[in-house]
C-alpha cells in the first residue's frame, strides 16, 4: 500500500488530447479488418468496374480520361465516408457502453474531447484515403498534383467537417440504427451525387442548381481541382463553405457537449 | 477545515418529472470514512451523479475540498474518484491501457501513469491480468479494476458505490482491508452499500437517504446507541419439552434447542444467565440475532414510508 502514490497531480490537457487520439488509433487500427481493409477493396472495385470496364467506353470527362477523373473523388469519399464512421461508431459505442464517463467524470474540458474524437476520425480519414491514393497507382499511370497545398488543406478540412458531423449523429443517436441511418440515407447518396462519377456540367441548368445545394460537391470539385486544375466551381467558394460549416459544427457539438446533451440526465 | 464534500439544497428532478432528490445538505470531513445508506431508488446514486458530473442538478450546491462545481469544476474533478456501481469500462480494451488512459484523461502522462499503475495493479491482484481485456476478467476483478481506475489520479475523496456488490466473503474482506488503508493513508472515502454490517465495520459518520431526503446524518456511535433494545439467539442444552415462565425477561424457542431473548440496552446479559441456570439450562454459544445497524436502517426507511402514506392520504 505503502508504494501507491496518492500525490495528486496536475496534469495537461495536451496529454489528454493525445490520450484520446491514441486511444482512438488503437481502436481502428486493433479492428482495421472492419475500418481499413474494406474501403480499399471497395475503391479497387470502383477503379475496375467504374474506371476501367466502363470508364474506357466514356471516354473523357472534362477533357481528361475517365479514370483520371473519378481518382480524386473516389479518395475523397473513402475520407468522408470513414471520417464520419470512424468517430459516429466509436463514440456512440462509447456512450453505449458508458465508457464516457471515464472522460466526463475527469477535468478534460469537452473542447479537448471533440477535438481528441475529431481527431481520431481525421487519422482513419486520411490512411483510408492515403490507401486509395496507392490503390489508384494500379490502375493510373501516375498522379498528377496541380496543387499540393489546396489538396491537402482541402483533404484535411473536409475530414475534419464531416468527424464533426459523425460526433453530432452519435450525440443525438440512442440505438445502433440511429447511426446508421444517416450515413445510409443522407451521406451516401449526397456523395454519390456530390460529382464524384461525373462533371454536373453534364446535367441541365435545373439539376446542375440544384446540385450546388449538396455541400459535398464543392469538397469533391475543390479537390479535383488540386489534383487535375479543373473544378465546376469556385475553389474560394467551396474553401468559404466549408470553413462554414465547421464553425457551425463545432459550435453545435460544443453546445451540445456542455449541455451533456445524450450524456447527462 | 475545508469539507472534503459540501452539498447543500440539493434538488433533481428527472424530466419524467421523478424528484429524485428534494433539497439535502450533507458534510463530509477531510479524512473521514463515511455511510450514505438507501434503500433502492431512495437517491444514492442520483446524488453520486451530480457530485461526480454524470447528472444535472436542478438546484443547489455541490462542493469538492471547496471547489465548487458550478464555477471550479475541474478542481473539483481533479480531488475526486468515482467507483461507479455499474461496469463502464470498454470491454476491448486491456486492464492496464484502460488505467493508463484514464490517467491521461487527467493528463498525467503515459510515463508516470505507468510507474503509479503498477503498485495499484499488484494491489488489487491485478498486474497478472495486466495484458487482458477487461471483459475477460471474473466479476470481482472487474471491481476491483474499477477501483483502481478510480484511485490512478490520487483523488482526496473518492466515491465508492456499491464497490462490493456480488463479491464473494473472502475478496470482500480484502477489499475492506484496501479500503480502510487507503483511508489511514488520508484519503476520504464515501461508501454506499447494501452490506449493512460493511459500513457498521468501516465507516464513522453516516447519512441515510430515503426517497430523496436525509433521514439521518449523525456518526457511527451515535447512530447505533439509538438502539434501544437488542436480541440476541442462544444456543442452548437441556431445554425442558415446555418452556417456563421466565423472570423478567421476554425469552422464546425458536427450535429445538435454540432460545431468542430481547435483552434492553444497559441492563446486561447476566441476569438472562442467571434466570436459564436457575432452570438448569446450560446456554453453549449467544449472538446478535442481526447486525445492529440493519435494525436501525429499517425502521428509519419503513418510518419514512409510513410518512409518506399517512401525508399521501392526508393525515399528516
Amino acid at each position: 500500500m505503502d508504494r501507491i502514490n496518492t500525490t495528486p497531480i496536475q496534469g495537461s490537457n495536451w496529454v489528454a488530447f493525445k490520450t484520446i487520439i491514441t486511444k482512438e488509433v488503437t481502436r481502428f487500427t486493433r479492428i482495421w479488418v472492419q475500418t481499413i481493409l474494406p474501403p480499399a477493396i471497395t475503391m479497387s472495385l470502383y477503379f475496375v468496374i467504374f474506371g476501367n470496364l466502363i470508364g474506357s467506353r466514356v471516354g473523357t470527362m472534362d477533357g481528361l480520361p475517365y479514370m483520371e477523373f473519378i481518382v480524386p473523388g473516389l479518395i475523397m469519399m473513402s475520407v468522408i465516408t470513414n471520417s464520419y464512421s470512424n468517430v459516429v461508431s466509436s463514440f456512440f459505442s462509447a456512450k453505449y457502453q458508458r465508457s464516457i464517463e471515464e472522460m466526463m467524470i475527469s477535468p478534460v474540458p469537452n473542447w479537448i474531447i471533440l477535438a481528441g474524437f475529431v481527431g481520431g476520425g481525421v487519422l482513419r480519414g486520411l490512411l483510408t484515403g492515403f490507401i486509395v491514393t496507392m490503390v489508384s497507382l494500379f490502375f493510373i499511370d501516375n498522379i498528377v498534383i496541380h496543387n499540393i497545398l489546396v489538396v491537402i488543406s482541402v483533404i484535411i478540412l473536409t475530414s475534419i467537417l464531416f468527424a464533426m458531423a459523425g460526433f453530432l449523429n452519435a450525440l443525438f443517436a440512442k440505438s445502433f440504427d440511429d447511426i446508421s441511418i444517416i450515413p445510409t440515407f443522407v451521406l451516401t447518396p449526397l456523395t454519390y451525387l456530390g460529382g464524384v462519377f461525373y462533371s454536373i456540367q453534364l446535367l441541365p441548368d435545373f439539376w446542375q442548381n440544384v446540385s450546388k445545394a449538396n455541400p459535398i460537391i464543392y469538397m469533391v470539385n475543390a479537390f479535383r481541382y488540386g489534383f487535375l486544375g479543373k473544378s465546376d466551381i469556385s475553389v474560394g467558394v467551396a474553401f468559404g463553405l466549408i470553413f462554414v460549416f465547421i464553425i457551425i459544427l463545432a459550435s453545435v457539438c460544443l453546445y451540445l457537449l456542455n449541455k451533456g446533451k445524450g450524456l447527462r440526465s | 477545515m475545508t469539507k472534503a464534500l459540501s452539498i447543500s439544497n440539493l434538488h433533481k428532478t428527472y424530466s419524467g418529472g421523478t424528484q429524485a432528490l428534494k433539497g439535502i445538505d450533507l458534510e463530509v470531513e477531510q479524512g473521514d470514512f463515511f455511510a450514505l445508506l438507501g434503500p433502492n431508488g431512495a437517491g444514492k446514486s442520483t446524488a453520486i451523479g451530480v457530485i461526480s458530473s454524470l447528472v444535472n442538478k436542478s438546484q443547489g450546491s455541490v462542493s469538492v475540498f471547496g471547489h465548487n462545481i458550478d464555477t471550479d469544476l475541474a478542481k473539483a474533478k481533479q480531488n475526486l474518484g468515482l467507483v461507479p456501481q455499474e461496469f463502464n469500462f470498454n470491454m476491448f480494451e486491456g486492464v492496464e491501457q484502460i488505467i493508463v488512459q484514464q490517467a491521461g484523461y487527467y493528463g498525467i502522462s503515459r510515463k508516470e501513469a505507468k510507474k503509479r499503475s503498477q503498485p495499484l495493479l499488484e494491489e488489487l491482484g491485478l498486474w497478472d491480468k495486466r495484458n487482458s481485456q477487461s471483459r475477460e476478467l471474473s466479476g470481482g476483478m472487474k471491481r476491483r479494476l474499477m477501483i483502481a481506475r478510480g484511485l490512478i489520479h490520487s483523488p482526496k475523496l473518492l466515491i465508492l458505490d456499491e464497490p462490493t456488490a456480488g463479491v464473494d466473503i473472502e475478496l470482500r474482506r480484502s477489499m475492506w482491508d484496501f479500503m480502510q488503508r487507503l483511508n489511514e493513508q488520508g484519503t476520504t472515502i464515501v461508501l454506499t452499500t447494501h452490506y449493512l454490517e460493511e459500513a457498521e465495520s468501516l465507516c464513522r459518520n453516516i447519512a441515510i437517504i430515503n426517497q430523496g431526503e436525509i433521514v439521518q446524518n449523525t456518526d457511527m456511535k451515535s447512530l447505533l446507541a439509538q438502539l434501544d433494545m437488542e436480541t440476541f439467539v442462544l444456543d442452548t442444552q437441556g431445554l425442558p419439552g415446555n418452556l417456563p415462565a421466565f423472570d423478567g425477561y421476554d425469552i422464546r424457542q425458536r427450535d429445538e434447542n435454540t432460545l431468542e431473548v430481547d435483552v434492553k440496552k444497559g441492563v446486561g446479559v447476566n441476569g438472562v444467565f442467571a434466570e436459564l441456570d436457575k432452570h438448569n439450562i446450560s446456554v453453549l454459544s449467544m449472538r446478535n440475532k442481526a447486525n445492529r445497524l440493519e435494525e436501525l436502517f429499517v425502521r428509519m426507511v419503513e418510518k419514512g414510508s409510513d410518512e409518506n402514506v399517512s401525508t399521501a392520504n392526508g393525515e399528516g
